[in-house]
């Protein structure tokens, strides 16, 4: 076992050198110039650089650059398609950011034991399709799943729309390999499913890159159901259509997805490439889908219409044919994507309410809006009460990044009155953890992070994700506040110097 | 050069300047060529727009990495089929391009060719013609069989064998198409339309001209090919040379206006591509804002044209087992997908295969497979074992580019048997062999 030492002020070059002998200089990205587009993934509101970005091959080039990186004390964290909502791939301590982009082989697919070994950077959606010809899926459906990777997707236990049936990643990986800040690699869980012993597939999953980097995933693949119905009910009032959602899980319908998007973002959709005909001066609209076996599906369309019927929906529309419901979804789909029509930045937020508490809620956040002077918008798994208010800001304006976040922490606590909770969805990262503390006690905290010491002592494996600093309770905290710099850019380095 | 970068305080955020649309959200990755060969995010559109960001804050000098990722963009375009929030990357990397090309020092005699080639000879139908001429000449003297055997020695560049290869045998084909002829209409004339030439369309593929020319009179249309039109200059706003390709768009504008036609036919989808957007080119020239609107909204291309007709003069039969390729100036860029495969369907006989990734670049891409020689050819290459597995007699692609790029890369891949074909090409055919009475190619 290689034990890590944290030695500040090992020079740049040095490590360049050895990484360069590692991989070749193709794969080490070194220059400022090179490494700004890493700087930030899917948030922007923060933004580091890290020191390199390397882009092995294998599972055994992984653990080499793990080595090296922990010989000398560095950082480092992995990368997939940098689609993370919360700043996961910002590299907060400078470091070695590990891009697994080129890890993308589907290393075997093994239809009668109905699971799929892949390397890290497949990206989710190349699942399905290596397999769907035999009529089988990859469940988790986030809606980045056209760009973002397995490996992503584990780290941050990426859900979507269809989890409401069918459950979140963490229920769909059998095993994982991955390679730990000690420097070795590990099999976690097993190919068959039931875990024997810990759970430790269960601890990984949702972890955000800080216990290792995942080299191989082992994922579930699910037969495609025989049949599936998609509809689209219209309202004029938002209240209608949460009332409509509380109807059919009262009823105790599951359907396999139930997903509402509000005014805002029908007319960012409606304005592009993915409009679908949603009428743009709509309330709200919910997206539904049932699936399973021919015969009970249309009476659980039916009972769904039946619960519609007894609200004021002002237009019901079920997808006629296959090419119809695809498109629906991707208008859904690319909701977040399409925020750049209405607004020039956007922040997610994600949080769980009970479902009955919805109608309140939305109109709770709607009024904190209103308060804080922020536009909002909202496309959420309105099914599982999964939340994604949108606060649409412009980061040009003065103090926008404090408004934000001041806004998002009432929008929480709003959520933490009612019963609910903080989502993993997107990831907690970077901005999230100072919200760790309205929803977790100290102790609680602590527990997890002792698991974490436990895979990842020196704290070199992504550090300052999830847990918030250790400091005021309720004080936000900045990534230039945080910042702490392990390695020397001196003049042996001097282009390093010009950023 | 520019100023050098000013430094960058960490923890400091995007500029939301330039590029407002673009919400960094990664959803376009997956549809861009460069970023799937290299998976670097500097080569995919979301990293190409934050360095244009990035430049426009002063963060990042012209020369070096913003120079090189921009350039290695094909500017395929498929990123804007992909982005839900409209990023009018077109013109982002037109702009970017621009930006290069100003600033950037060139070493003399690579600065001296492209000023040549780009300000002389595309410009002049003549003196690209004389050029063709010489090409012709070259060839059939046994000279390029000397030249090959020299690449094979490697007694030259290694990127000038790259583009010695790729140039196809022009010996045998077509006559150009005359500037200045009108064709008559077979019956009675329901429209007048004017013909886009182009510039290597009409030196190398002229017989895809004479196609679409009876294809078109077949359907009552009386054909001018107006005399002063210049190349539309795509190659030059591509590659960032504004200027000229701005006084091009003029010439071409004032060329159709005289010939007073109802529609100006494209047959080439960069070509289309580049009509289409005339409009945006000249936006702010006071004398030609308005005719460049007007004149891009009669632009339309050869497919899009016959799809639209009431009734199609109906093709007689052809068995070919086609797949159709979408280039990416029409698919992407126009937006046009169906309107091809429609016509191809409606020839009796005709099996229509659909590719895996039809809609993904060749690598050709306007100069690309000159520019970036390697990339190209890995892109190439997908599309090659996309259409080995999908086994077709011929495939059919409405580009002059990617008729060149996709014959190439069949042929180095021993799959000469496949045809590469314009779908007017395979239309013609279908309307002639009414006259074999048996199906089978009249050729
Ligand atoms: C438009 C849009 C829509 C989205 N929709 C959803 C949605 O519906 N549901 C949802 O859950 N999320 C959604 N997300 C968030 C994001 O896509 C997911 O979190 C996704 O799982 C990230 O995958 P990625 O490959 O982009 O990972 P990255 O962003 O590259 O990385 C995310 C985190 O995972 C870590 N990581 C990456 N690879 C590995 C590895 N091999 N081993 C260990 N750690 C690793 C990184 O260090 C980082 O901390 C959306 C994002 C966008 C931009
Ligand atoms: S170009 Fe469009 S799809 Fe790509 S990152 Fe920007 S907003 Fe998203
Ligand atoms: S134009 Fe093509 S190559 Fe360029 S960024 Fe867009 S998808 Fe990539």
């Amino acid at each position: 076992m290689t034990v890590a030492t944290s030695q500040p002020g090992v020079p740049r070059t040095e490590i360049r050198k050895e990484l360069v002998a590692l991989l070749d200089s193709e794969r080490v990205l070194h220059t400022p110039e090179e490494l700004l587009v890493y700087e930030c993934d899917g948030l922007t509101l923060h933004s580091r650089m890290p020191d390199f970005v390397v882009f092995p091959d294998t599972t055994e080039e992984v653990l080499q650059i793990v080595r090296l990186a922990c010989r000398h004390g560095i950082p480092f964290l992995a990368r997939g398609a940098g689609t993370s909502l919360s700043g996961g791939t910002i590299a907060a301590e400078g470091g070695i950011v590990l891009e697994l982009s080129r890890m993308n082989r589907i290393l075997e697919i093994d239809l009668e034991n109905r699971m799929a070994r892949v390397q890290p950077g497949v990206v989710n959606q190349h699942v399905t399709r290596a397999v769907e010809a035999d009529e089988f899926y990859y469940a988790p459906d986030p809606s980045s799943q056209v760009a973002s990777t397995i490996g992503g997707n584990v780290a941050e236990n990426a859900g979507g729309p269809h989890t409401l049936k069918y459950g979140v990643t963490t229920n769909h990986v059998l095993e994982l390999q991955a390679v730990f800040p000690d420097g070795e690699v590990y099999r976690l869980g097993t190919a068959a499913g039931d875990p024997v012993g810990f759970d430790l597939v269960g601890t990984f999953v949702g972890s955000e890159g800080t216990l290792g980097i995942a080299t191989e995933v082992t994922v579930r693949l699910l037969h495609s159901a025989p049949a599936v119905k998609t509809l689209l009910a219209v309202y004029d009032s938002v209240s209608e259509a949460t009332q409509t959602v509380s109807g059919i899980i009262a009823r105790g319908i599951v359907p396999a997805a139930l997903e509402m998007i509000d005014k805002n973002t029908i007319q960012a959709i409606e304005a592009g490439v993915y409009a679908s005909g949603i009428p743009q001066d709509a309330a709200a609209v919910l997206l539904i889908e049932v699936d399973g076996l021919e015969a009970g599906i249309d009476r659980q369309l039916e009972e769904i219409l039946e619960v519609i019927g007894s609200r004021q929906a002002r237009e019901v529309r079920v997808a006629g044919s296959a090419a119809e419901r695809k498109k629906l979804w991707a208008a859904r789909k690319n909701a977040f994507g399409a925020y750049g029509r209405i607004s020039p930045n956007y922040y997610t937020m994600d949080g769980v309410i009970p479902r009955s508490k919805l109608p309140e809620v939305l109109d709770r956040i709607e009024s904190l809006g209103r308060e804080y002077g922020l536009r909002m918008a909202n496309v959420f798994h309105a099914g599982d009460g999964n939340l994604h208010p949108i606060i649409l800001y412009d980061i040009a304006q003065d103090d926008a990044r404090e408004k934000v976040m001041a806004l998002a922490g009432a929008i929480l606590r709003c959520c933490m009155d009612v019963g609910g909770t903080l989502s993993g969805e997107h990831g907690i990262g970077l901005e999230k953890r100072e919200f760790m503390r309205l929803f977790f006690s100290e102790a609680d905290l602590q527990v997890m992070e002792r698991l974490k010491r436990v895979f990842n002592p020196d704290n070199l494996a992504n550090p300052q994700k999830i847990f918030p600093m250790r400091r005021g309770c309720g004080e936000m905290s900045s990534l230039s506040e945080d910042s702490r710099d392990r390695l020397s850019r001196s003049e042996e380095d001097p282009e390093f110097v010009r950023f | 050069m520019e100023s050098p970068a000013h430094p960058h305080p960490a923890g400091s955020t995007v500029a939301a300047d330039l590029t407002p649309q673009c919400v960094h959200c990664g959803l376009c990755l997956q549809a861009c060529p460069t970023y799937i060969e290299l998976g670097k995010e500097a080569d995919s559109p979301r990293g190409r727009i934050y360095l244009m960001q990035a430049r426009q804050r002063g963060r990042l000098p012209v020369a070096g990495s913003f120079a090189e990722h921009i350039s290695a963009c094909l500017d395929c375009r498929a990123c804007e089929s992909a982005c839900p929030s409209g990023v009018p990357y077109g013109e982002l990397v037109e702009q970017a391009r621009e930006v290069v090309e100003q600033q950037l020092k060139r070493p003399f005699l690579v600065d001296a060719l492209r000023r040549y080639v780009f300000g002389w000879v595309f410009p002049s139908p003549r003196i690209l013609r004389i050029h063709f001429h010489l090409l012709r000449l070259y060839q059939r003297l046994g000279l390029q069989a000397l030249v090959r055997g020299l690449a094979a020695l490697k007694l030259i560049p290694a990127r000038l064998a790259g583009m010695e290869r790729l140039l196809p045998d022009l010996r045998g084909r077509a006559a150009p198409v005359e500037l200045g002829a009108i064709f008559k209409s077979n019956g009675a004339t329901r429209f007048r339309v004017g013909l886009v030439a182009g510039c290597v369309m009409n030196e190398i593929f002229a017989g895809i001209h004479h196609a679409t020319i009876r294809v078109l009179q077949r359907n009552g249309c009386e054909i001018v090919v107006p005399s002063s039109q210049v190349c539309c200059a795509a190659l030059h706003a591509h590659a960032g040379i504004t200027a000229t390709a701005q006084e091009m768009a003029k010439r071409n504008i004032q060329a159709f206006e005289q010939a007073s036609v109802s529609a100006v036919i494209v047959n080439a989808a960069g070509c289309g591509a580049k009509l289409k957007e005339y409009g945006a080119l000249l936006a702010h020239d006071p004398e030609f804002s308005s005719r460049a609107r007007s004149f891009s909204q009669k632009v339309v291309d050869i497919s899009e044209f016959l799809d639209g007709l009431p009734a199609l003069s109906p093709p007689g039969r052809l068995e070919l087992r086609v797949a159709y390729d979408d280039p990416c100036h029409l698919l992407h860029a126009q937006r046009i997908g169906q309107a091809p495969r429609r016509l191809l369907q409606q020839i009796p006989g005709l099996e229509l295969l659909e590719l895996q990734y039809p809609d993904q670049c060749c690598g050709s891409a306007g100069i690309y497979n000159i520019t970036h020689p390697e990339l190209s050819m890995r892109i190439l290459e997908r599309k090659v074992e996309d259409i080995k597995q999908c086994g077709p007699a011929a495939v059919a692609t409405g580009n002059p580019g990617c008729l060149l790029q996709i014959g190439q890369g069949l042929r180095m891949a021993d799959l000469s048997h496949i045809q590469v074909m314009h779908p007017l090409e395979i239309l013609d055919r279908a309307y002639r062999s009414e006259s074999f009475g048996n199906g089978r190619n009249p050729d």
